[in-house]
């Protein structure tokens, strides 16, 4: 393998593992935020009792979060110092936007909201853990508008002395439909995540038989979360859908491996493709949906691989503009068939809490045991989907992404970072999660350390909260 | 003011709050083994950081990215080029942020000391190798055209390893270490407060040794001396005896103030040094990124410039504000049960 090779699977592997945690903490800082909330309201120590134990798992889930994503915020210099000459002018401004409007309000806050349990007013408490969630939604926000610029750039122009893209208008660039959709489509997609998190923790503890005044609660919050949010996701979904026909129709195609243009174009629900994945074999086809989730018309034209990459050997030069097929094909479905799986999970459980049951079967303990990794799997699928459907290129149409690789780093450096990285990476999984696990095991807790500020308190009181 | 100029300001700035701020943090872990005596002590220091640790290191990040979007060329260049210094301080960055986090977990001895190294080895490798990064930087090292048109670094890594760079990069380990100790005399109480006292006393002296020689030789091997890093170099040393007089007769508060000066003059010293390069070349002033040959266009810096003026007043009243809600000292003796993980629960958890 060489440098190029090394710095894609890094990039893949450190951003895809940074992404595991990001969506829970997006979701769960708004649903722990929530129970706060509820708790304020009414007093009732369940809900105190819920803050606590979802906040601890939140925090263990955060600090990796957090890590990780310095990486992010390094490696475009250190392994794509081309890519960032090349787009530094544009991209740079949503990530330093991030890090002043996003960073700042998440770390800051959140650090009062743990540590504040006995120096703040409750009000103020509160407050705190809502703006924490804002800043997470906000960092969402800029990061996701960077990466939509490099799926559908636009408010730019190529200067070709200095050969970069230079920015002509921030608010194209921060309100165009991709970066407006995605971020509608990744966030509920996030709240699905941690709901899912939620849902599958409390769901244990009603089988464990721990807290189930609180857990019962918890479960019906998560489930209900994950219902309104996939129903939002499904919806941004198919509107990113169509604007991705519209801006990248080989990426729809190669989803759909569909490789000749086609009037009514089915979708396809299974195919066998030759290795190389020059074209399809076998296939089972559902007729004239892709034209409809493409076009919004059954009977619309949607453009094939084949012909495309003509077109694009015509526009660009001669070249190979196909990503890889099988991976598009596949990790498409995966994307939208754990979604769906989730979701049917928790329209089961839902269902049979009605009027005050508890789920049973022997269906429920794995199916909520595995809720959790469920919403992970999906949004891993549809980044490795959006990521590497629009090869070659990292800006479409712009810049390829064997351009944007730093020219200094050598392959034996890429290479001997990528495996700390990824042994770093994996002994943290294994940590967290025993942490994680450990916390289940220890249910939510009884001895409620929450001291009332209002009632005044001395040095020599004990610290709530320490390190 | 150009806004390139104006740019070059503010990610001094930026760096500025960056050294001040995690720069105890970087003191504090790097002491946290030598100024406790028991469990509790460990505790009570670590507390100290808690709150406030993770907005601290947010400066870095930003730093990153407005160099990103402000000096493109600057941050590809130096990122790329820098690379495994970067990596180390990376890698130390991660273990560091889950260190601080999941250390008082569990009560279990093994499981604490291995954290307590982890802490004490990666807070001491970013704060020997930020200065060694920018002693480089001051230095100039090898940069040349590279067939794409673009400035690149050509040296290897150890390149980096000469002793102007070390000598910085011992420059800020050890005001780093007497930043937090002074830092830690300031906001715990009891014994450690006094141990950090004795610290920064014996720590401050080395530093003092080590950065006037650092910036002699920074002052005597520019082209020409330039009377305003000259000046500047002098008020790094007044500020620095200050704040070590104040250690000395213990007003903990002024010290503190005074060691932070010395780091924001210290950081200005560099930077006006630079001015107006930010990455100069050892092999011909052609080579040189500046703020002009480094720069976006006068559009995004425009932007830029309207979002930070907002927004970094915003952040200082607020992150200021956190200081001052978390202002009471931080003693041993409120840390109850300390050897009792936050996770190991003796048996209330409730059961229905």
């Amino acid at each position: 393998m060489n440098s190029l090779d090394l710095a894609r699977w890094q990039f893949a592997i450190t951003t895809v593992y940074h992404f595991l945690f990001v969506p829970i903490t997006i979701g769960m800082a708004f649903l722990v935020a929530g129970l706060h909330t509820a708790w304020y309201r009414t007093a009732k120590l369940k809900y105190l009792r819920a803050t606590k134990f979802f906040g601890k798992l939140f925090l263990i889930n955060f600090a990796i979060g957090v890590v990780t994503g310095i990486v992010q915020e390094f490696q475009f210099g250190m392994n794509w110092s081309s890519y960032s000459r090349f787009v530094g002018d544009i991209f740079g401004a949503p990530l330093a936007m991030e890090g002043l409007l996003a960073f700042f309000l998440e770390s800051t806050f959140l650090g009062l909201w743990i540590f504040g349990w006995d120096r703040l007013p409750k009000k103020l408490h509160l407050a705190s853990i809502w703006l924490a969630a804002t800043g997470t939604l906000l960092s969402a926000y800029f990061i996701l508008a960077a990466n939509a610029w490099m799926q559908h750039p636009v408010g730019y122009i190529y200067n070709e002395a200095k050969n970069r893209a230079e920015l002509t208008d921030i608010k194209a660039v921060l309100t165009q439909n991709t970066a407006l959709a995605t971020f509608f489509h990744t966030i509920p997609s996030a709240a699905f995540t941690g709901a899912a998190f939620m849902a599958g923790i409390s769901a244990w503890l009603i089988i464990k038989k721990k807290d189930i005044e609180m857990a019962r609660g918890t479960l019906k919050l998560g489930l209900i979360t994950m219902l309104i949010s996939i129903v939002m996701v499904s919806v941004s979904g198919d509107i990113t859908a169509r604007i991705m026909t519209d801006q990248q129709p080989m990426k729809m195609a190669a989803a759909e491996a569909l490789y000749d243009t086609t009037e009514s174009a089915p979708f396809s629900l299974f195919t066998i493709g030759t290795l190389d994945g020059s074209r399809s074999v076998f296939q089972i086809d559902i007729p004239s949906v892709l034209s409809f989730m493409s076009t919004g018309n059954f009977n619309g034209v949607v453009e094939g691989v084949n012909d495309l990459q003509k077109q694009y050997e015509e526009t660009y030069g001669p070249g190979e503009y196909t990503p890889n097929i099988p991976m598009a094909y596949w990790s498409f479905r995966l994307m939208i068939g754990f979604g769906f799986l989730g979701a049917l999970f928790a329209l089961l459980a839902l269902w049979q809490m009605r009027r005050g049951g508890t789920p049973r079967g022997r269906w429920f303990a794995p199916a909520m045991i595995s809720l959790p990794f469920i919403p992970l799997l999906a949004n891993s699928f549809g980044w490795i989907f959006t990521e590497t459907a629009r090869q070659p290129w990292s800006v479409f149409g712009l810049i390829k992404t064997e351009d944007g690789v730093s020219q200094v780093v050598s392959a034996g450096a890429v290479l001997f970072t990528m495996i700390v990285f990824t042994l770093l990476y994996g002994i943290l999984a294994f940590i967290e999660v025993g942490l994680i696990l450990k916390v289940i095991k220890n249910g939510p807790s009884e001895e409620l350390d929450y001291v009332d500020p209002e009632l005044g308190g001395s040095d020599k009181q004990n610290l709530v909260m320490s390190y | 003011m150009t806004f390139q100029s104006t740019w070059f300001l503010l990610i001094a700035v930026l760096w500025i709050g960056y050294f001040i701020l995690e720069g105890f943090d970087f003191g504090v872990g790097i002491l946290f083994p030598f100024v406790s005596k028991n469990e509790a002590d460990r505790r009570a220091v670590l507390t100290t950081l808690g709150p406030v640790w993770d907005g601290n290191e947010v400066w870095l990040l930003v730093a990153g990215g407005a160099t990103f979007a402000a000096f493109p060329e600057w941050y590809a260049t130096l990122f790329s080029g820098f690379y495994l210094p970067l990596f180390l301080i990376l890698v130390s960055l991660i273990v560091r942020g889950v260190a601080f986090e999941y250390r008082s977990k569990y009560g279990k001895a093994q499981w604490r000391q291995r954290w307590d190294v982890a802490i004490f080895i990666s807070s001491l490798i970013p704060a020997l190798l930020w200065g060694v990064a920018f002693a480089n930087i001051v230095r100039g090292v090898p940069l040349e055209k590279a067939a794409s048109g673009s400035i690149e670094y050509t040296g290897g890594f150890f390149n980096l390893l000469n002793p102007y760079a070390l000598l910085g990069g011992v420059v800020t380990l050890t005001v780093f270490i007497t930043h937090g100790a002074v830092f830690l005399s300031l906001k715990t109480a009891g014994s450690i407060r006094d141990r950090a006292q004795v610290i920064a006393k014996l720590s401050g002296l080395v530093a003092a040794v080590a950065a006037v020689s650092f910036l002699l030789w920074t002052n005597l091997s520019l082209p020409e001396i330039k009377p305003v890093v000259l000046s500047l170099s002098v008020a790094v040393a007044l500020f620095w005896v200050a704040g070590m007089a104040m250690n000395f007769i213990r007003r903990e508060g002024w010290a503190f103030i005074f060691s932070a000066l010395t780091i924001l003059t210290f950081v200005t010293t560099l930077f006006t040094a630079l001015y107006p390069r930010v990455m100069p070349s050892s092999l011909g002033a052609q080579f040189d990124l500046t703020i002009t040959n480094a720069s976006s266009t006068e559009y995004t810096l425009k932007v830029m410039t309207f979002v930070a003026v907002i927004m970094t007043p915003i952040v200082l009243v607020y992150q200021g504000w956190t200081y001052w809600v978390f202002r009471k000292r931080v003693s041993a003796s409120q840390i109850s049960h300390p050897e009792r993980g936050v996770l190991d629960q003796v048996s209330h958890s409730l059961h229905q």
